[in-house]
């Protein structure tokens, strides 16, 4: 089932991917388990002709039991799921490492506006340059991206990365990562914007370092 | 033993907290109030810690039309808790001057606020013009609109007071106190909230 | 008026009040519970006429809807829906079934219905302030009908409607449309405001003699814990509610970040309710197959208080995970793990009741009628529902997995599963007692038969478009290079939307079919125990000849003392046998 999930390009995507295939294999034997008893008892239990239902209640200890049992395993899985999902939470949103590359990317109805800081690596500065809908990184660098908004809020959606982060305006917010293969993947918009929501797309372009450089030589001719 | 035990629950009518339902209902109804101003409270303090300038915004308010509308509105609750006073002693003249008066203190209340907004809006401030005013506007706003439902309930008691048809129904002034204490109540918190920070 | 607390010991209360008054302007609880019935199924047939259109346009987009036709300019060119409508319809979906099906159908026909004949009370506390309920619900549900119509559209941002898209009508081009969404909400939020106070009131202070709180049938418990979960809930939102109309209409800058606004604001404000909403729903739908399965199974509920105390939990925990629905939307990641855990954790009680309702098959005496087979149909779609809420929930895993069909997939098996499995299982259960008539149990085997294998091929797949990364509320799929091969699985889904919409015409027939033809019920005719059963079927004006007297607790079947294998809680003899 879990095997339509888009290639996993990004270094933390796996981690999220291991994740979802540990609650996929939990919930996964929950599943068969329940509905086994549950199909179990409905053919042993049928109504027959002279058979009595047992009268019981559920109320002593012993009985209790029954149910405790199975939900203390179940209390035990929880916190399991929840401690290894905080250490892959903190990896990606709390610990980001320092970056190699930073993007602004503004959202606005129905477009991606990227920035790119030029040769001084600030933006905001003369030297930046604006693209719409093309996003372009070096592969293997962490690529740091400051999201903003100038009117509603939108979706910096990259399946290919397991990257998803709203963009608020009014709001600056900060997301990491690290491409590991070069190639064109899809950058859409998750969070309804509007009429023209609807295919509101932009692309990541992970380029090789070399190709990157040839790219960052052609935009930016008078690069020291 | 038993059947005595099952004469004693055939004698009772029906199973319940002893509680009237009309208060019990009256309490549900404030429960959730409550929540709506606490929504509206919570949302005031995480924006208003959340940006800057809020002072200087709050400076323009006139601090001492606002303690004189605290003081109408504290007389207000004494004076319907001395009506619900007169109601239990059945003294149903002065049930209708303590009556007549909490609505005069509401109505003095509004008034002021009237006044307050007119003042505002002539100096430019109004609700679009930052956030702070928004919440201003919209917090006193909301909390005007239910002292306005309170004054009109009691003027319904009023009128019935000055027919004599209020007499089966007296538990009614109970009830009108209770929303009355609590509209009191939401303009404690507004007024520091507001004014004094 | 008459006054029912005086009325009790005095037998029944008859008047011929006339086509009007009893039909129309009725303070009779059980007239209002089937009020509440037509306007829900009313609008249940409109939201799935909504899905339709939504379901036709992610199949076949820019293709014309077959029997879509008629529907007018602006809304649609000649059967096709464009973008913006198509907003439309994903808002008013969403806003139909939640608000204007849900929890009439769950909170307000059950509960009116039942709560009174299960407690043995004459009817409710406030039977004017339940007109009154009735009524403003209707009045909202105008407001939400003439939405539709008004000039610039109906509002289109969604059914959570998140600002800023919502708070400017220059970000959508909706403006009156979008003002009487939010008063026909808010209108709704009073309307069960006022029977949350009624059901509190009512369970607490009009029992029968004997009715001690833990002899209630767990559907008691579990309408009067929704309620109270939705009066303590609703309040901030309808705060937020007004900041937005007031956003819109007198330019105030709530959520408006030009004017130092926050629009996170509101999506706390919604999420504080939305998600204690969901339990508004699920546990009267839990309430319902909670008296299902011990009548069919011929024994007692197994733990019955544990399930009340973990209800009472569920509703407590549910007011501290709302923010699970905001891991991406840029709060503080550090407040993500609190809410995420506090999240997986209300999977406990719910692990509980479903254990429970397991356990209570265990050497039973089961059969299979209608009802039962829609009971275990709630119980297996939930169990679903339940286990991929921990993908969801769990921080990390909602990164990817967030607005994407995987999310669209969960709630409809939590809420399909509770509103319509377990709104029809309670229909088929209490119709007789309704109507007086027995339903049709061979059509009602193949509604439910129908229903079951076309819900699990509508919904199922999704769970595959969430996996492959399509994201919700995007109107053509087709736009998107990498979503491109998915589109046989949209194919395949619409088909069978559009195949399981038909079969609740099956339904419908049965329905109105049972109504005028149905085999006489009887007063008791699954042979149950609780007190609605002790009177006539439809029970007379002010439901029972003489208050019952109660003497044990609501599921006593197959005691080994009886003969018979039950025994209703109004009935005394046990005691004598047992001395």
């Amino acid at each position: 089932m879990l095997s339509w999930l888009p290639e996993n390009i990004s270094t933390y995507g796996g981690d999220i991917d291991s994740l979802m295939y540990h609650i996929y294999y939990i919930t996964g034997v929950w599943f068969f388990l329940t509905y086994g008893v549950i199909i179990v008892f409905l053919l042993r239990y049928r109504r027959q002709e002279g058979q009595k239902a047992a009268y019981v209640r559920g109320d002593s200890l012993t009985q209790a039991g029954w149910l405790l049992v199975p939900l203390l395993i179940v209390l035990a899985l929880d916190l399991w799921i929840d401690f290894q999902g905080s250490e892959v939470w903190a990896k990606i949103k709390i610990d980001a490492p320092s970056s190699d590359l930073l993007v602004g990317v503004t959202g606005k109805q129905f477009n991606w506006e990227i920035a790119y800081p030029g040769p001084d690596g600030k933006l905001g500065t003369a030297d930046d340059l604006e693209m719409e809908n093309e996003l372009h990184v070096p592969v293997n660098k962490v690529v740091h991206v400051v999201l903003r908004s100038k009117d509603v809020i939108h979706s910096f959606f990259l399946p290919n990365l397991r990257l998803k982060q709203d963009v608020m305006p009014g709001r600056t917010i900060e997301a990491w990562f690290e491409a590991t293969k070069p190639g064109r993947y899809p950058l859409p918009c998750a969070e309804l914007c509007g009429f023209g929501h609807s295919g509101m797309e932009g692309s990541l372009i992970v380029h090789s370092l070399d190709e990157y450089e040839k790219w960052v030589q052609k935009n930016w001719p008078h690069k020291p | 033993m038993k059947d005595a035990l099952n004469m004693k629950i055939e004698s009772m009518t029906l199973t319940g907290t002893g509680i009237p339902s009309g208060k019990a209902g009256v309490w549900c109804f404030l429960a959730s109030e409550i929540t709506v101003f606490g929504g509206l409270i919570g949302s005031y303090l995480v924006v208003r810690l959340g940006s800057g300038g809020w002072p200087e915004a709050a400076a323009h308010l006139s601090f001492s039309l606002a303690l004189f509308n605290t003081l109408v509105l504290l007389t207000s609750s004494m004076t319907m808790v001395l009506a619900f006073d007169a109601v239990e002693k059945g003294d149903s003249k002065k049930l209708r001057t303590f009556l007549f008066l909490t609505i005069l203190l509401g109505l003095v209340f509004l008034g002021v606020k009237a006044f307050e907004y007119a003042g505002k809006l002539a100096h430019g401030f109004t609700p679009g013009t930052g956030v702070f005013w928004s919440f201003y506007y919209g917090m006193t706003g909301l909390h005007a609109l239910h002292v306005l439902a309170g004054v009109i309930v009691n003027i319904i008691l009023f009128m019935e007071a000055l027919g004599n048809a209020l007499k089966p129904n007296e538990h009614r002034v109970e009830l009108a106190g209770l929303y009355w204490h609590f509209v009191d109540i939401v303009w404690i918190f507004l007024f520091p909230l507001l004014y004094l920070t | 008026m008459s006054n029912i607390l005086g009325d009790v010991t005095q037998g029944t209360y008859h008047e011929e009040k006339g086509f009007w008054r009893t039909y129309v302007f009725s303070t009779d609880h059980k007239v209002i519970a089937k009020q509440y019935l037509a306007l829900s199924l009313f609008w249940a047939v409109l939201g799935g006429f909504a899905a339709y259109l939504i379901r036709w346009q992610l199949a076949y987009p820019e293709t014309a809807a077959p029997g879509a036709s008629w529907i007018p300019e602006p809304f649609m060119y000649e059967g096709v829906v464009p973008p913006e409508f198509y907003n439309v319809l994903i808002t008013m979906h969403g806003t139909i079934m939640v608000f204007f099906v849900a929890m009439p159908l769950l909170l307000a026909v059950f509960g009116n219905y039942l709560i009174p004949l299960m407690i043995g009370a004459r009817d409710m506390a406030f039977p004017r302030l339940n007109m009154l309920s009735v009524w403003v619900f209707t009045l909202a549900s105008l407001v939400l009908l003439i939405s539709l119509f008004v000039p610039g559209g109906a509002a289109s941002a969604g059914w959570t409607g998140y600002p800023p898209l919502s708070a400017k009508a220059i970000y959508t081009g909706v403006n009156w449309g979008m003002n009487l969404w939010i008063v026909a909400i808010a209108l709704e939020f009073a309307a069960f405001l006022m029977g949350g106070i009624n059901f509190l009131t009512t369970t607490l202070n009009m029992r029968a003699p004997g009715m001690t709180l833990f002899r209630l049938p767990l559907i008691v418990w579990m309408q009067i814990t929704a309620g109270v979960v939705f009066m303590l809930s609703v309040g901030p939102l309808i705060a937020g509610a007004v900041m937005l109309l007031l956003d819109r209409v007198i330019g105030t800058t709530f959520y408006v970040p030009e004017g130092g606004g926050q629009p996170l604001l509101w999506q706390h404000l919604f999420w504080f309710f939305g998600h204690p909403e969901v339990y508004v729903i699920l546990l009267p739908a839990l309430g319902i197959i909670l008296e299902i399965l011990p009548v069919f199974s011929r024994k007692p509920i197994f733990g019955y208080r544990p399930i009340i105390y973990s209800t009472i939990v569920a509703g407590i925990l549910s007011f501290i995970v709302w923010a699970h629905h905001q891991y991406v939307s840029g709060i503080d990641p550090r407040l993500a793990m609190p809410f995420s855990i506090t999240t997986i954790l209300i999977s406990v009680p719910f692990a509980l009741i479903v254990f429970a309702l397991i356990a209570t098959l265990w050497k039973g005496s089961i059969s299979f009628p209608t009802p039962m087979l829609f009971a275990l149909g709630t119980l297996g779609v939930f169990l679903i529902g339940g286990l991929t809420g921990i993908f969801v929930g769990s921080a990390p895993v909602d990164i990817y997995f967030h607005d994407t069909y995987f999310v669209v997939a969960h709630f409809h098996y939590t809420l399909f599963s509770a509103v319509f499995f377990g709104g029809f299982a309670g229909l088929y259960f209490w119709f007789p007692k309704m109507f007086g008539r027995m339903m049709n149990e061979t059509l009602g085997k193949i509604h439910f038969v129908l229903t079951f294998i076309l819900f699990n091929t509508t919904f199922f797949p999704m769970f595959f478009l969430g996996i492959g990364g399509m994201m919700r509320r995007i109107a053509n799929p087709m736009q998107y290079e990498f979503l491109q091969p998915l589109q046989p699985i949209n194919v395949f889904i619409t088909g069978s939307a559009i195949l399981l919409l038909i079969s609740q015409g099956i339904f419908a027939i049965n329905f109105f079919w049972s109504l005028f033809r149905g085999r006489i019920a009887g007063p008791n005719p699954w042979q149950a125990n609780t007190l609605e059963w002790s009177t006539s079927s439809p029970p007379p004006h002010e439901n029972f000849h003489k208050i019952p007297t109660v003497y044990r607790g609501p599921y006593e079947y197959s005691l080994p003392e009886t003969a018979e294998d039950w025994l209703p809680q109004n009935q005394p003899e046990l005691e004598e046998v047992k001395k």
